[in-house]
């Protein structure tokens, strides 16, 4: 053969010998049980290595998940505790759904969901004597909750927009910020006698509970879902009209799709980006509220098990639909009230980290079709 | 009381902490910005240094031998960047969700074994203090730079190894053209998958060397979430450090030296509440971002981005 001096060619990818090799072809149309199918797949996968990893460390699989399940699904008293639990995961999913639907990564759910609850003590704490009406308390109180929830999501939604700042890195930032400004206030000022909490909130600031109203109707005993739960319910009837039935909505799922479509058609990014960020602050901020009033009725330090963090698998996982969310949160309401019951204590969350990335890959299957081919 | 705080010997202290801080920053942040240069935000360091420092710390208490767990650390380390890559060079996924996930499976396991295996929280034995003959009896500059656990001798060598690493060699070269322009280094032959996947072990290796540099070395004691953060900080170092390794290390002493200056300020009985002071190093990583995005800094154009090739 001659010598030849040509470009070079590219050299073959050098990879595993194997007797197939595998290649991603592109899909060009989704069916539409397809990202359901890889959902599901990727939640058993998950339930799937978290019990390899618990058969590991010497746990047994099965009896953990059926305690989950039962301390979760067993009767209507545990499942109105899991409903409980699903609340403010409703709250901080949406918290997620909203901006991810323009592909801002809101991770700060966590820190406006803390934001949320301090804005609702802060009206407790100042504002009035014990006996002023419900009817005062509680709008004011989510007033405050969801505007200082925003107030958490404007800051790294301004930087993003006008400053190109990543906002992943700036919410998680908040996150921190939010733990040490609470616990500022309930070990400093707000704390009752040196403990770390404020005094229990008077009656009239508690959000209504089923149990309240067990007098008048005897099945409700011991029922402890509270009004945080329609607040929930409300927020994704409204979330879901924002996203399918208003100009708003449109700009965010263009934003999403093709953002450069978007700047051409007129919409105002910069704009855009701060106001879901607030918005989404305040959702996260409102579960807060709902988490102080409706169920601990003070605030003290970690009030939440990480419910922002959760809140983003919650969205994955509802395929940021708004009204799968409320399922999703239920399941995963029930995989944290399950997990109090059994030991050891990080399953649950290393569980959701299993998931979240199990998820996320499993999406791989929706874009492209795998092929395998035989080696030549 | 604020007088105490300039005086010589706690200035002296000051400097010594802030250079033996930075240690764990130092790691993380120079592994991360190899990552980020090949085209790939790995936001799971946070999760990847705290298996790294249990690994570590249960290695140490089980059998009395650093080296080991020094090594089952960056081992470790280097498996669960395997998993980044798999996660966001093979199957294309949204890089800073993912990240999210391999940060919780990271809280979740290491919390996890360490109740399991060890339950209540007992101090080890961790690198000793190494003094350089010498260089170590020089006034001032001695207990600060020359008398440290020789991590942290490491993590400063670290620093020029990847300037020259990144600058002077084929790989480094090939680094940064996957993370510039993939479609070009695709079409000269070069492997994008497999540079990317060399990077992102790179940086899951060195944040498993970050979180052993934490629990074995600096700390001795391992509890529920040792880290609080600090991985995500070193991603945003990188930001801060405009991708330049000597910048980065700037950045990561301007932080440890902030920290080292905020624990002095508690020892000294300084009235400052913790949980403001607690603060302090967060706010200052989003005050850092916002200078970082106001200089014009060269980010590797195919950050956060899959590559696909063309047909």
């Amino acid at each position: 053969m001659t010598e030849t001096i040509s470009t070079p060619k590219p050299r073959p990818a050098r990879g595993p010998r194997l007797p197939f090799s595998v290649a991603l072809e592109p899909r060009l149309r989704i069916p539409k049980w397809l990202p359901w199918a890889t959902s599901l797949g990727s939640v058993a996968l998950a339930l799937l290595l978290t019990a390899l990893i618990l058969l590991y460390v010497g746990g047994n699989p099965l009896t953990s998940f059926r305690a989950i399940y039962l301390a979760a699904f067993g009767n209507l008293g545990v499942f109105s505790d899991t409903l409980v639990k699903a609340t403010p995961l409703i709250l901080t999913g949406l918290a997620c759904l909203l901006p991810f639907r323009m592909r801002l990564w809101n991770i700060g759910a966590e820190g406006q969901f803390y934001l949320g609850a301090w804005g609702a003590t802060l009206i407790v704490e100042t504002l009035f004597g014990k006996d002023a009406s419900p009817w005062l308390f509680i709008p004011l109180m989510a007033l405050s909750g969801f505007g200082f929830g925003a107030l958490w999501g404007f800051i790294p939604g301004l930087l993003k927009a006008r400053l190109n700042v990543n906002e992943i890195i700036t919410t998680l930032m908040l996150n921190y910020i939010a733990l040490f400004f609470v616990a500022y206030w309930v070990f400093g000022p707000w704390s009752e006698r040196g403990f770390q909490m404020t005094p229990t909130f008077p009656r009239a600031a508690w959000l209504p509970r089923l149990a309240d109203y067990a007098t008048v109707f005897k099945p409700f005993s011991g029922l402890t879902v509270h009004l945080g739960f329609v607040f929930a319910v409300l927020a994704c009837a409204a979330v879901w009209y924002l996203l399918t039935h208003t100009r708003f909505g449109y700009e965010i799922r263009l934003i999403g799709d093709n953002p450069n479509a978007a700047q051409y058609a007129g919409v105002r990014i910069a704009l855009m980006t701060i106001m879901v960020m607030m918005l989404a602050g305040g959702l996260a901020g409102l579960g807060g509220m709902s988490e102080v009033t409706g169920v601990v009725h003070r605030l003290q330090d970690r009030i939440s098990p990480g419910y922002g963090f959760t809140a983003i698998i919650v969205a994955w996982l509802a395929k940021l639909n708004p009204w799968a969310v409320i399922p999703v949160a239920i399941l995963f309401g029930g995989l944290i009230i399950g997990s109090r019951e059994i030991q050891p204590s990080g399953i649950a969350r290393m569980l959701q980290g299993i998931l979240l990335f199990t998820l996320i890959s499993s999406e791989v299957l929706n874009r492209y079709r795998i092929k395998f081919e035989r080696a030549k | 009381m604020l007088e105490q705080l300039f005086a010589p010997a706690v200035i002296i202290g000051i400097l010594a902490s802030g250079i033996q801080l930075a240690t764990p920053y130092l790691y993380a942040a120079v592994g991360e910005m190899f990552s980020q240069i090949s085209g790939v935000l790995n936001l799971g360091v946070e999760g990847v240094m705290l298996m790294g420092a249990f690994i570590a710390y249960y290695a140490v208490l089980r059998t009395d031998n650093l080296l080991l767990g020094l090594a089952l650390a960056a081992l470790t380390g280097a498996l669960m960047g395997l998993m980044t890559a798999v996660i966001s060079v093979t199957l294309k996924a949204e890089q800073g969700i993912s990240g999210i996930g391999i940060y919780l499976f990271g809280l979740g396991l290491s919390d996890l074994l360490f109740l399991v295996l060890v339950g209540t929280p007992k101090a080890i034995v961790g690198f000793p203090e190494l003094d350089l003959p010498v260089l170590s009896g020089l006034p001032a500059l001695g207990p600060i730079l020359f008398s440290q656990n020789i991590l942290v001798y490491f993590a400063f060598a670290c620093v020029p190894l990847a300037w020259f690493i990144l600058n002077k060699t084929t790989l480094g070269l090939k680094v940064r053209a996957v993370g510039q322009t993939p479609e070009a280094a695709d079409s000269l032959g070069i492997s994008v998958a497999r540079v990317r996947y060399i990077a992102v072990i790179v940086a899951g290796t060195m944040a498993g060397i970050a979180g052993a540099s934490l629990s074995i070395g600096l700390l001795n004691i391992f509890q529920q979430n040792l880290t609080s953060g600090l991985g995500f900080i070193a991603v945003a170092l990188v930001y801060f450090g405009g991708w330049r390794p000597f910048r980065v290390m700037l950045g990561a002493l301007l932080f440890s030296m902030v920290n080292a200056l905020q624990l002095w300020i508690q020892t000294l009985g300084i009235a400052l509440p913790s949980d403001i002071a607690g603060m302090l190093p967060y706010i200052l990583t989003i005050i850092a971002l916002i200078f970082a995005a106001r200089q014009i800094v060269t980010q590797p154009t195919a950050l956060t981005k899959p590559f696909e090739r063309g047909e």
